[in-house]
């Protein structure tokens, strides 16, 4: 299995993964509608009654704790489609052409990026309309948005293992929520970590969800005046740490993920 | 001849299920192999191991000359499969889907556009070409996947269930594109639940049946063991009956059933012209009648004579 057959292979998937999204737009509709409902729910439900800290607008506090949300829940739909590809044959139609082991699965996630791209800008621009600025520099947002999409990468090769474990593509959507829930929502994506009983906010600190938050929040320029990071190492630096999981998880998953695929068949 | 095909003693597993109880089978370079069994007989598993979907618990096989154990890969490289469910992506046309095919067998870009256009007019489904495959009918669809298996002209094709769930007139098309291909020389090995379609395709046929086969031969040979043909006369007046019957046993294999105004019978030999026989005869006496008919064995009447038991009675089990 050399590279670029690899590359050339996942390429040809990823094409067939994109034209879906063009001719099935309401696939992003519906992925779509629930963080912006969260962005909604929170800034004016919850948001009065959630300090964000001093000087610091809830709503600008919950916008990078919404991208984190997105581009987690976004990773379910690579799960959610490989499951489906298995379902309907079609896993097993590519795993009985001479081409390369890992290539569905490397056209699946690399599309998958641009999925979560288009997620990220209608985030953003939700953002914007809500009163969330960015307020660091152009690099520092850019910086941002790649981390973002560094770490959803990641998440999609998790979600690729449970897509193609799943007996069925009903059973995807509990399985990752399983997953996604406490990760999302025992994090500092909505809530400061301090609101957390100890036990829960030790969890919290060291979740990968809340440095790629915390990551996102600093490099966006959206913390409160006077703002000192967390005695926690995970906080200090979550740009770090976080790339830390992206590299363990990558090693754990792609392998793991391809040897699924392998043995995989569809009943 | 070679064998393209062949198979010693699979066996495969599935937890407590045993899926393939020793199978063995050959299929010679340029022959048709049909396997004929009930649902959940092992055709699908036999396939899956045949096409490297699967490996087996025991057993060896070589497609192509190359052990799908050892060189999967390269078994891939020479077969062209067809599932038991039309793998084709509805959301992309069928042009895109075989296009990809195409690409992922290594062709060149525009060499799989190339192929993809010429095997859809030979599918028919040039008129098609530019439509998001959902828009096809069953029948579309898997001639469609079918041509999927075709893009690289493999010498071994594998063909699973290809025509169940068609309506008639899509599976006589399916027929018709399968007869094309086998005259073109390919080896083929094809599953089905349905004698009929292994008696037009199949040079050779195994019944199975829990995973083993439980006859060999070819359509004729099993058909004149295990199944016979069988004229059936319904008189317009029970009294005619008993003359209809003495008419019918002129050619009956066995004994003649007589039921109120029904006569039924085995028949062996050439069975159309037994049936003009009878008819004529029938027409001779001046009986009125209300149907006159020959019914072919089915796989019902093959798995009665060898297994005591029906089809259902079988699946049940399984
Ligand atoms: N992945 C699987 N897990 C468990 N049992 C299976 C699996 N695949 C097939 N079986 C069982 O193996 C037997 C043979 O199945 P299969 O090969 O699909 O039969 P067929 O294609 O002839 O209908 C059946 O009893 C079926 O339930
Ligand atoms: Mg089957």
């Amino acid at each position: 299995m050399n590279a670029p057959r690899v590359l050339i292979d996942g390429w040809v998937v990823a094409q067939r993964n994109l034209i879906k999204i063009k001719r099935v737009p309401e696939i992003l509709v519906f992925v779509l509608i629930s963080p912006i409902m969260f962005v909604v729910l929170f800034a004016y439900v919850f948001g009065g009654a959630i300090d964000a800290g001093p000087g610091l607008n809830y709503r600008e506090f919950l916008i990078a704790g919404i991208f984190a949300q997105t581009v987690v829940f976004g990773a379910t739909f690579t799960g959610a489609s490989l499951a489906e590809d298995m379902q309907k044959g079609f896993i097993d139609r590519f795993r009985s052409l001479p081409m390369s082991r890992s290539a569905v699965l490397v056209g699946r996630t690399g599309s998958d990026i641009v999925y979560n791209v288009i997620s990220l800008v209608v985030m953003a621009l939700t953002g914007l309309l809500v009163g969330w600025r960015a307020r660091g520099s152009f690099l520092d947002s850019v910086s941002a948005f790649l981390l973002l999409i560094v770490f959803a990468y990641a998440i999609s090769w998790v979600m690729a293992y449970i897509g193609l474990i799943v007996p069925s593509v009903d059973v995807i959507n509990n399985a990752s929520f399983m997953v996604i829930m406490p990760l999302t929502f025992v994090s500092n994506a909505f809530v400061p970590l301090e609101t957390f009983p100890s036990a829960l906010q030790t969890f919290a600190e060291w979740n990968p969800v809340s440095t790629v938050t915390q990551a996102v929040r600093e490099l966006f320029g959206n913390v409160p005046d006077g703002f000192v990071a967390p005695d926690a190492w995970s906080l200090q630096h979550p740009v770090v740490y976080t790339l830390i999981w992206v590299g363990i998880i990558v090693i754990v998953f792609v392998p793991l993920s391809v040897r699924q695929y392998v043995r995989a068949s569809a009943k | 001849m070679a064998n393209m095909i062949q198979a010693r003693g699979l066996v495969k597993r599935f937890g407590k299920v045993t899926a393939l109880d020793g199978l063995d089978l050959d299929v010679p370079e340029g022959s048709v192999l049909g396997l004929l069994g009930p649902n959940g007989a092992g055709k699908t598993t036999a396939v899956k191991i045949l096409t490297t979907l699967l490996t087996a618990d025991a057993g060896q096989a070589m497609v192509a000359g190359i052990d799908v154990r050892e060189d999967p890969q390269g078994v891939r490289g020479k077969i062209g499969l067809s599932g038991q469910f039309a793998a084709v992506d509805e959301y992309l046309t069928g042009y895109e889907n075989l296009r990809m095919v195409g690409r992922l067998y290594r062709l060149s870009a525009k060499e799989a556009g190339v192929r993809a256009r010429e095997l859809l007019e030979r599918f028919g489904l040039d008129d098609a070409a530019d439509r998001p495959s959902k828009t096809y009918s069953g029948g579309m669809r898997r001639r469609l996947d079918l041509a999927g298996a075709l893009v690289a002209n493999p010498p071994v094709l594998v063909l699973d269930e290809p025509t169940t769930g068609l309506d008639p007139r899509s599976r006589q098309q399916m027929w018709d594109v399968i007869e094309e291909l086998v005259s073109g020389g390919t080896t083929l090995l094809l599953t089905t639940q349905y004698l009929e379609e292994a008696d037009m395709l199949a040079d050779d046929i195994i019944v199975i049946d829990h995973g083993r086969a439980i006859a060999q031969g070819t359509s004729d040979e099993l058909k004149s063991q295990f199944g016979q043909e069988r004229i059936d006369v319904v008189v317009a007046d029970a009294h005619d009956a008993a003359a209809a019957a003495r008419i019918v046993n002129t050619v009956a294999f066995g004994t003649v059933t007589v039921k109120d105004r029904s006569i039924s019978a085995a028949i062996s030999g050439d069975g159309a012209s037994h049936l003009v026989e009878v008819g004529k005869a029938i027409l001779d006496a001046r009986i009125s009648i209300l149907d006159l008919g020959m019914r072919r064995p089915t796989l019902d009447d093959v798995f009665l004579t060898l297994t005591g038991e029906t089809v259902s009675d079988s699946e049940d089990v399984a």
